[in-house]
């Protein structure tokens, strides 16, 4: 496998005419100069997809670089509070921060002016670099600027502030319609994707997965039911684990497995790490884990050590874990929010529920149908290989870059 | 008079990519529903009827068009959905008679409602339209009989703009299957009629293939 060129290795897993398609779909834009632009080449979703998908270009002959915005701890402490305020927190920031923000985007503008300035196309990343847009009044390609973020309610004076620099792009592009906000120029809808040949989501063989149930003492003869998350109240980690209690009373022997990220710069966090404790009981099948934001395979290998996944969000974003847990054939029981929704189907791919007490109804009703659990397991995974996976998020940055080229017409025939 | 093969066009096969866009444009009952359905571009309720067939759903969803699919579960109205989930875009030639068709089925809805209901805040009817990019794969057809060979083979983009998107391309209405066997004279008549026999909204792209596939293979090989 990796001998194979990028491309190759995509063959084996979406199919020759996936590939195929975005080879010709990308003949016409060969020698196109694309630039990406975000602000971290470590950890996040975005760098993750960023690592495949800028070779990809490359490989399909569009000439493709990423480039990064970095600053000074107070800049990033600015545009986490532009996350957080995007996601509809409160956040009041200051004078002082808004002006290192400025200050650090004019600072990269002038690093990157000879990278940016005759790009074709130019899709910015995320609030970080936004503003860049400021300092190139005679670009000349086209720039987009790319919302992972679920931008459905964002706290109006910093969206205020943010869309000054927004509106001057050529378009957007948000996840889902849902989390997109008006703007004065096209907003177009590309769901994010996985990768299935990163380390969450490679195979792994049966050692690697055995490892897992010893590791952290889990019972590989009895049925575990799994959430990763962070220890976010949106999350619902009590729920889940209320869930259980309810779905043990039948069957005795299951197992739950609560698997999210440690204390962070996230004060919420450890006081629903603590709520989670407590609403365990000393449970000894419930197995409350904190792994660090690197442990990538074990991730892995617990989802797919797992016999049901659990998404019980109140609130959502795309929910890229449940995308996961799918891929790795299992149905998912999720909160009916967000991108869960368009995921999971009842009967399909693993069930919508709005209470603990939903959950505990799926649990059992899946761990009493174990051919229908393998059934809905198989679809999942294949409903995600058409249309989750890191080609079918290629394919429509490709297509978006036509229509950028070409206008607003409905239907571009290209020669 | 039945054209012969050299004054007949090759049929290129063409393949397409679609891109969605939202419109910025939310329902969150049947009113403002109705209101967005009157002046929404034919581009956005083409979407709504046929993109599904190009984007993340299963095989055999519940309802076949969006906008059922909103009802039933946004509004939780099962009798409204079940009635606009019977509106068949196949059979409407213009889609402004489908435009009609929406409205007319919700105000006939609205006449003997009672009261209205609201859907969730985050569960609002999201208008959407698309842009498409065709391009050409490079592989024409001289001959109907070698449909045979190109039709499995064709990705399901090819399928979606030759079988549906053709549709409204032509002006005749016919898919470029037919549109092109016409060319013929009624050599292929037959064929052409069992191509009209297919039903496009139901089954999946890549379960059209199959039947276009049957078709040819059924008529050149039977």
């Amino acid at each position: 496998m990796q001998d194979k060129s990028i491309l190759e290795q995509y063959v084996e897993i979406a199919g020759a005419d996936v590939v195929e398609h975005l080879r010709q779909l990308a003949r016409r834009l060969k020698g196109l100069h694309v630039v990406h632009v975000n602000s971290t080449r470590v950890g996040g979703g975005v760098a993750e997809i960023l690592h495949k998908m800028v070779p990809l270009m490359q490989e399909l002959g569009i000439e493709t670089s990423w480039e990064v915005i970095e600053g000074e701890a107070a800049f990033y402490q600015c545009t986490k509070n532009f996350h957080n305020a995007i996601q509809g927190n409160r956040v009041n920031i200051p004078e002082t921060q808004l002006k290192i923000y400025e200050e650090t985007n004019a600072q990269t503008a002038e690093i990157l002016r000879e990278s940016l300035q005759d790009a074709d196309i130019v899709l910015v990343h995320d609030p970080q670099p936004a503003a860049l847009i400021n300092h190139f009044p005679d670009r000349k390609g086209k720039w987009v600027w790319r919302c992972h973020i679920d931008a459905s309610r964002p706290f109006r004076p910093v969206w205020k502030y943010l869309r000054n620099y927004v509106s001057q792009y050529n378009a957007s592009i948000f996840s889902l319609a849902g989390f997109a906000q008006r703007l004065p120029h096209p907003v177009y809808l590309i769901a994010p994707s996985i990768d299935p040949l990163h380390e969450k989501n490679v195979e792994l063989d049966e050692r690697e997965i055995r490892e897992v149930y010893e590791r952290f003492k889990i019972d590989p003869e009895r049925p575990v039911i799994l959430q990763v998350s962070r220890y976010d109240r949106f999350k619902d980690p009590v729920g889940v684990i209320q869930a259980y209690k309810l779905a043990k009373e039948f069957i005795p022997h299951l197992q739950l497995v609560l698997a999210g990220g440690g204390a962070t710069d996230d004060p919420e966090g450890e006081i629903v790490l603590n709520d989670v404790r407590s609403a365990a009981e000393d449970d000894p099948d419930i197995n409350i884990l904190v792994l660090p934001g690197d442990a990538h395979r074990t991730i892995n290998a617990l989802q797919r050590a797992a016999t049901i996944v659990l998404q019980k969000s109140i609130r959502e974003g795309f929910g890229l874990t449940v995308t996961e847990a799918m891929w790795k054939n299992k149905p998912v029981i999720g909160g009916d929010t967000g991108g869960i929704r368009i995921q999971v189907t009842n009967y399909h791919t693993g069930f919508l529920v709005n209470t603990p007490e939903g959950a505990a109804l799926r649990i059992r009703y899946l761990l009493h149908n174990q051919d229908k659990l393998l059934e809905m397991g198989l679809k999942a995974r294949e409903f995600v290989r058409e249309n989750f996976l890191i080609t079918r998020h290629l394919r429509e940055y490709l297509t978006l870059i036509y229509v950028l080229l070409h206008g607003e017409k409905d239907r571009i025939e290209l020669d | 008079m039945e054209a012969n093969k050299s004054e007949t066009a090759p049929f290129f096969i063409k393949d397409c990519a679609l891109i969605a866009i939202a419109t910025g444009k939310r329902a969150q009952n049947l009113r403002e529903l109705r209101e967005h359905l009157r002046d929404i571009s034919p581009n956005s309720i083409y979407y709504h009827f046929w993109g599904g067939l190009l984007r993340p759903r299963f095989d055999d969803p519940e309802y076949h068009n969006d906008f059922a699919i909103w009802i039933a579960h946004g509004l939780h109205n099962k009798v409204l959905a079940e009635r606009l989930a019977v509106i068949d875009p196949a059979k409407l030639e213009a889609p402004e008679d489908l435009r009609d068709e929406l409205i007319e089925t919700i105000e006939e809805y609205l006449d003997e409602a009672e009261y209205l209901t609201w859907s969730k805040r985050d569960d609002q009817f999201e208008f959407i339209r698309s842009q498409m990019v065709v391009f050409d794969t490079h592989i024409s057809v001289r001959e109907p009989e070698e449909f045979v060979q190109a039709v499995p083979r064709m990705a399901v983009g090819s399928i979606f703009y030759h079988f549906i998107d053709g549709r409204r391309r032509n002006e005749n209405s016919l898919d470029d299957f037919q549109n092109w066997l016409l060319e013929f004279g009624n050599k292929y008549n037959d064929l052409r009629m069992n191509i009209d026999r297919i039903d496009p909204y139901f089954p999946p792209l890549k379960v059209l293939r199959d039947e276009l596939s049957e078709v040819f293979n059924n008529y050149f090989k039977g």
